[in-house]
């Protein structure tokens, strides 16, 4: 048998909603132990990306400065990144605070809003640093493919991976391609 | 072939005096994309969606008058990747998240961009700061998703005989505005029954509390392409309006 493809996941900026789609895949998830083995991923605790990857799965948008590392350890292994649901591909729901600028956001959360009490905008070394704006990735590194959807369902993921996996560029038929 | 007779991708289309190409497309059952064209309102060629080639020549059909023997050349690679490019112009050049959008699912520019498969971006996001109004008791007018189509504009002006929209400034300064003492939708002669308050392609312009009647999913274009729901809708519209 041809060796497993090796996949590692993450969520950036997200909601591990695309995650949880991804397992709506259900009892396939025994087929798809055929085709890969799982390396870096919220799914196995790997903490980080062995030096070569087939396919990265990108779930989330850049908001922050651990995003930046996480995602460029990702490209660095991967030899196929893919973008993985509406925050991946256009920052999505968290990307509301572009338009808010970062300090007012900060004082709304931790200094001046409802029910706050010891108000302090938090900072530690051990805490990221926020970007300034919340960036699809396709604006940080090159991605390969684009799933979009908000989340993509389960029968979108396993066309993708299987299309992968059987070494074809990934395809979605109409009713699998939504961005909501 | 027969008097006023075109053809588009090769098939002979019957037009009649006066038509345009759009308009002999949409009474034949073809679909040429469109986002601001609508058989009541008088074509203005804004969004470049229906760019055709005529006798090889790269012209928008809503506008472009119909003439015996014009070979068009309509669902080909080379014109439907100049509509998904222009769709993803669109997209980033407004504020369009999906998810948390109502008219997802019903919403004309999402479908088109499903149907020229549409899966990513492209283009740099601009993410303009564009204002919201609330004000109206029935009408909610987002322009974040504005694609200045000028579809309310011209209901407006045309079918409700009343000057409610506009677009003001130009090229990425384009905003809508409304024709109001305060500027709000509340102090302007908008009604929810109007053309204009119904027309919007998109969901810059929504009707208040109908919010999820329909869940998503079951919306109308989740399952149908525009091309299907377009040709059934359209042609019964076309021939009550022109004959
Ligand atoms: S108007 Fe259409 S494209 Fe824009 S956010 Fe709403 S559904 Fe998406
Ligand atoms: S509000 Fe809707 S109908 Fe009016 S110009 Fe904008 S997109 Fe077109």
């Amino acid at each position: 048998m041809a060796e497993k493809l090796k996949i590692a996941t993450t969520s950036l900026g997200g909601c591990f909603g695309c995650h949880m789609s991804f397992l709506d895949i259900d009892e396939r998830i025994i087929d798809l132990f055929d085709l890969v083995e799982f390396d870096r991923s919220p799914l196995t605790d790997i903490k980080h990306c062995s030096e070569y990857v087939d396919i990265g799965l990108i779930e989330g948008g850049v908001c922050n400065s651990e995003n930046v590392h996480t995602l460029r350890e990702f490209r660095k292994s991967c030899k196929v990144l893919i973008a993985v649901g509406a925050c991946a591909i256009n920052g999505g729901l968290p990307a509301l605070r572009n338009f808010i600028p970062l300090e007012e956001c900060l004082a709304e959360s931790y200094l001046t809003g409802e029910g706050i009490d010891n108000p302090q905008i938090p900072s530690d070394i051990e805490l990221p640093l926020l970007l300034d704006k919340v960036h699809p990735i396709h604006e940080l590194v090159k991605v390969d493919y684009f799933l979009p959807g908000c989340p993509p369902s389960g029968n979108a993921f396993w066309r993708f991976i299987t299309d992968l996996a059987a070494g074809k560029t990934p395809t979605l038929p109409y009713d699998l391609v939504h961005y909501d | 072939m027969s008097e006023n007779t075109l053809t588009i991708d090769g098939k002979p289309v019957h037009f009649k005096d006066g038509d345009t190409i759009m308009e002999a497309a949409i009474r034949a059952g073809i679909y040429i994309p469109h986002l601001c064209h609508d058989p009541e309102l008088k074509p203005q060629g804004n969004c470049k969606m229906c760019e055709v080639k005529v006798n090889g020549r790269n012209c928008s059909a809503c506008t472009f008058p119909a003439a015996e023997g014009q070979k068009v050349l309509n669902n080909i690679k080379e014109l439907n990747e100049n509509r998904r490019i222009i769709v993803q112009m669109l997209f980033v050049e407004g504020n369009h998240l999906c998810p948390g959008c109502e008219k997802s699912g019903n919403c004309k520019l999402q479908a088109i961009a499903y149907s020229v498969g549409m899966m990513e971006y492209r283009f740099p996001l601009i993410y303009p700061k564009r204002e919201m109004d609330t004000s109206h008791p029935d009408i909610l007018l987002d322009r974040n998703r504005c694609i200045f189509c000028e579809m309310c504009v011209r209901a407006g002006r045309e079918v409700d005989g009343k000057e409610v929209f506009a677009i003001s400034g130009r090229g990425i300064g384009n905003h809508l505005i409304v024709n109001s003492p305060s500027g709000l939708l509340k102090d302007s002669l908008l009604e929810v029954t109007d053309k204009a308050a119904n027309v919007c392609p998109v969901g810059a312009i929504i009707i208040k509390r109908h919010g999820f009647e329909v869940p998503i999913g079951q919306r109308i274009y989740d399952k149908k392409q525009i091309a299907e729901v377009s040709v059934a809708t359209e042609k019964v519209l076309e021939e009550k309006v022109h004959g």
